[in-house]
């Protein structure tokens, strides 16, 4: 088949994900995008420019040799593409689903500055399911034993990373989590129809294939403490930590506590970790009214409300800014307006008001418009004067988390902002405390799976000089 | 060595309510008075919190009481020696706050709170304080662990309800007759709601210090979800972290009692489930 040419390729549309219809998928959890075939990959493969200096890889936070790999993809060399994003990324198949990437490595792509960018993240997914689907996975060769034995606390995005690039060096990992299963957010947080359980499990079957050890339902900090793993009992000659962010934020506003108000981490909690979309199979309940109110417009507020709706709820989501500030990834608010998601912007919920056996039954926001840019740069709402009063049986609070302080509070030296977040030295992920590394969200607070896995990649790498005293890291808490 | 949470001992203390050692070194390993765990039954199963009665670090065993309330508590209470329960997580919580005194201690244990006010009571008699034990039952054969209370306290006063035995009435009929003869410093109730309010009712005027380990519904029991929020002195707190004890007189007990009501349908469903199945 003869090279096209550049002309050729940017006369390429750009295919759109198939997807399940809304009124279908709004009564199942199955993944909504139903991924390309293996013509569309190859052709939309082909749109890529293999640009001389490619923006896309200096847009994603692990630089994957993008162009490489969908030329892979192009000429047909399916196990030699993912091999390529398997030399910088260790969870295509995640950051595929994921990924910003509209923010991020699609932001950026030539392609996109006239008509739309390579469909890189789904290239990502598809080219990492074929390889799942296939079984052509090879356990890469793991470097000779070196004896350093390194202990990684959590088992989410970044807890995850850190172990494969720890055991990859030849390290001796040890996995420890405070639940009964693996995965973090991943698990639940991130609902199914967004990304399958299969997809994390074959991820952390591998980690067990490589050698890395899993300890479930322990809680460092509490069942015993950094200084008990680093000194002679467990031996530990370096800690990885990855216990994510988790402390859900409230509205503080009246009626709070009134059942059927749900923090959005205790809803997706129930029904992602525990199941309570089908009680009483599965035994932890969930109670959940006719009109669900979600507060907020992130991710979680996304997820969270196309949750509820295929629970069989009417769902409204409030946001205090209008639709261009919602944090949520532009695909996810998309796919919620699809899914007969109602949207009130420009309203914050002031009072929930309950009825008497303390249910709520009803949600007063004020009406609100934008003033001038906060110190987030997001212009800042002011109240109008003007509220509304709408009925609301159920309502999950989805305003973002701070930082679990197990750790920080059992670990008085590790040091820590004024918002409770680590402190991790950017490039190494060293924390104040010798011989412990961090990265993800209890490093940044709330952020974004790919940026866990970078972080913990640094951290890593740093971590392997430590314990191998070499390299500048070696030096770090002289 | 015995598998990852098994029974290694079971006890029928009464009716309906069981006491287990149950193998579980990361919990048992650390495990501080006031301290709980959370475990589960089943894979399918619902994660409930559970106080510890005592522990043996060596062994990795903890010691627990259940009392048969809904469907998990009923089906763990039908568990068997050598059976395992699904999972056990801890040690979760604070640990309860210690002191030593002029005056005089008092634990109070209604239910399974007994078990629950043991280690602490150990740790208070460890400290030198006088101890009294007061136990709340209905009946005389509903007391639970009064022997181990009279090793533990200097001294145990029985309540029940119908007067079988000790003092006929309520725990705070028995504390009340102490507080008369006694300089009471420091006092720990762990057991139904109403009888924990009550006792803060009584110990409030007179500025008796007072803790009660609060039973809130839970999911995680890291901090993590805010099913646990209790209101303590005006404030959200969550119970599972920044308790389970609080100051009695500054916890809002209608609204634990209003919110521990959010699933009753829910459990009376489940309850019928596990009766269908058997
Ligand atoms: C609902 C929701 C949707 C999201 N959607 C997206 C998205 O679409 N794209 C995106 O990029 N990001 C998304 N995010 C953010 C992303 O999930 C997080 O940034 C990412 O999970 C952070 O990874 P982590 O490994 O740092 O922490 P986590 O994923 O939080 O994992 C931390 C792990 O550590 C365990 N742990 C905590 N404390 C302890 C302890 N003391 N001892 C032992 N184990 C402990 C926890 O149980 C957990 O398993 C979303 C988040 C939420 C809540
Ligand atoms: C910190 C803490 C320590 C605890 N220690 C123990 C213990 O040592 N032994 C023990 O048996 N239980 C203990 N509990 C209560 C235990 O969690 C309940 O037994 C359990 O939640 C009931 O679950 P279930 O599914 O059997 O009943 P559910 O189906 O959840 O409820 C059935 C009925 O039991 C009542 N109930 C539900 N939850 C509670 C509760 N938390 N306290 C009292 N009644 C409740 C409700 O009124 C409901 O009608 C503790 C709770 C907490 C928070
Ligand atoms: S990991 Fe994320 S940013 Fe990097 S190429 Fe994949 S989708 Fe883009
Ligand atoms: S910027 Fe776009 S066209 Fe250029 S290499 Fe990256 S994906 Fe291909
Ligand atoms: S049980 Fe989830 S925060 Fe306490």
């Amino acid at each position: 088949m003869a090279e096209l040419t550049p002309k050729e390729r940017m006369a390429i549309e750009r295919h759109p994900m198939p997807e399940q219809r809304p009124e279908d998928r709004v009564k199942n959890f199955d993944e909504v995008p139903l991924g390309f075939a293996q013509e569309v990959a190859m052709r939309e493969a082909a749109r890529c420019l293999d640009c001389k200096s490619p923006q896309c890889v200096e847009g994603c936070p692990v630089s994957i040799d993008i162009p490489g790999f969908l030329k892979l993809i192009e000429k047909g060399d399916f196990k030699g593409s993912v091999k390529k994003i398997r030399e910088t990324n260790f969870l295509p198949a995640i950051c595929g689903r994921v990924c910003p990437q509209d923010q991020q490595c699609e932001l950026v792509c030539i392609v996109g500055k006239r008509g739309k960018p390579v469909a890189i993240g789904s290239l990502e997914r598809w080219i990492s399911d074929y390889e799942r689907e296939n079984k052509i996975r090879e356990i890469p060769e793991v470097a000779a034993a070196t004896g350093k034995k390194i202990a990684v606390v959590g088992s989410g995005p970044a807890g995850m990373t850190a172990a494969y690039e720890i055991r990859k060096r030849g390290h001796d990992v040890t996995v420890f989590e405070a639940f009964h299963r693996g995965g973090g957010v991943l698990v639940y947080g991130i609902p199914r129809f967004r990304l399958p359980l299969s997809v994390i499990d074959e991820d952390l079957n591998f980690l067990e294939k490589m050698g890395v050890k899993f300890i479930y339902n322990t809680i460092v900090g509490k069942s015993m403490s950094l200084d008990d793993l680093l000194g002679s009992e467990w031996g530990f000659d370096a800690v990885f930590v990855g216990t994510g962010a988790g402390l859900p934020k409230m509205t503080g506003v009246p009626g709070e506590n009134l059942n059927g108000v749900y923090s959005a981490n205790e809803y997706l909690t129930r029904v992602y970790l525990m199941g309570a979309g089908n009680f009483p199979d599965n035994v932890t309940p969930l109670y959940q009214g006719k009109k669900v109110g979600i507060i907020g417009a992130g991710n979680t507020a996304m997820d969270a409300a196309r949750t509820a709706k295929r629970l069989g709820a009417d769902v409204t989501l409030y946001y205090r800014r209008s639709e261009e500030e919602a944090p949520a990834r532009t695909e996810e608010l998309h796919h919620a307006k699809e899914e007969f998601i109602n949207f009130k912007f420009l309203s914050n919920p002031v009072e929930f008001i309950g009825d008497d056996n303390f249910f709520i039954k009803q949600i007063k926001c004020d009406v609100m418009k934008l003033g001038e840019p906060d110190d987030s740069g997001r212009r800042k709402p002011e109240a109008t004067g003007e509220s509304f009063i709408d009925d609301c049986d159920t309502a999950i609070m989805a305003l973002g988390c701070d930082v679990n302080p197990i750790i920080p509070t059992s670990t008085p030296e590790i040091e820590v902002n004024k918002w409770g977040v680590v402190v991790a030295d950017p490039e190494t992920g060293a924390t104040s405390k010798k011989a412990v590394f961090a990265g993800g969200d209890l490093i940044t607070g709330g952020s974004t799976v790919i940026n866990a896995m970078g972080q913990a990649k640094r951290a890593a790498a740093a971590l392997h000089d430590f314990v191998m005293e070499q390299g500048n890291a070696f030096g770090y808490w002289k | 060595m015995p598998k990852l949470y098994e029974i290694v001992e079971k006890q029928d203390l009464v009716p309906g309510m069981a006491l287990f050692h149950v193998y579980a070194p990361m919990a048992a390993k650390n495990m501080k008075p006031g301290q709980f765990i959370i475990l589960r039954v089943s894979a399918n199963g619902e994660r409930i919190p559970i106080s510890i009665s005592g522990w043996d670090a060596e062994k990795g065993t903890v010691r627990i009481i259940i009392m048969a309330a809904g469907r998990t508590s009923t089906e763990a209470v039908a568990l068997k020696q050598g059976d395992c329960f699904q999972d056990v997580v801890g040690p979760l919580g604070e640990e309860t706050h210690v002191e030593k005194l002029k005056g005089t201690a008092v634990v109070i244990g209604g239910g399974y709170g007994t078990g629950a006010v043991m280690p602490p009571a150990r740790a208070m008699k460890a400290m030198g304080n006088r101890v009294v034990g007061i136990i709340g039952a209905r009946s005389k054969d509903l007391v639970l662990l009064e022997k181990e209370m009279r090793e533990v306290c200097d001294e145990v006063i029985v309540c029940t309800n119908d007067g079988s035995q000790g003092v006929k009435g309520f725990v705070t009929d028995g504390l009340a007759g102490l507080m008369e003869k006694e300089d009471v410093q420091w006092v720990l109730a762990v057991g139904p709601v109403p009888m924990m309010q009550a006792v803060g009712n009584m110990t409030k005027p007179k500025k008796v210090k007072t803790f009660v380990s609060l039973n809130a519904i839970m999911v995680d029991g890291t901090g993590m979800c805010g099913a646990c929020r209790v209101t303590v002195g005006g404030k959200t707190k969550f119970a599972c972290f920044h308790g389970p004890d609080f100051d009695a007189h500054e916890v809002n007990f209608e609204e634990l009692m209003l919110r521990q009501k959010m699933f009753v349908t829910q459990e009376k469903i489940a309850m019928e489930k596990l009766q269908e199945v058997k």
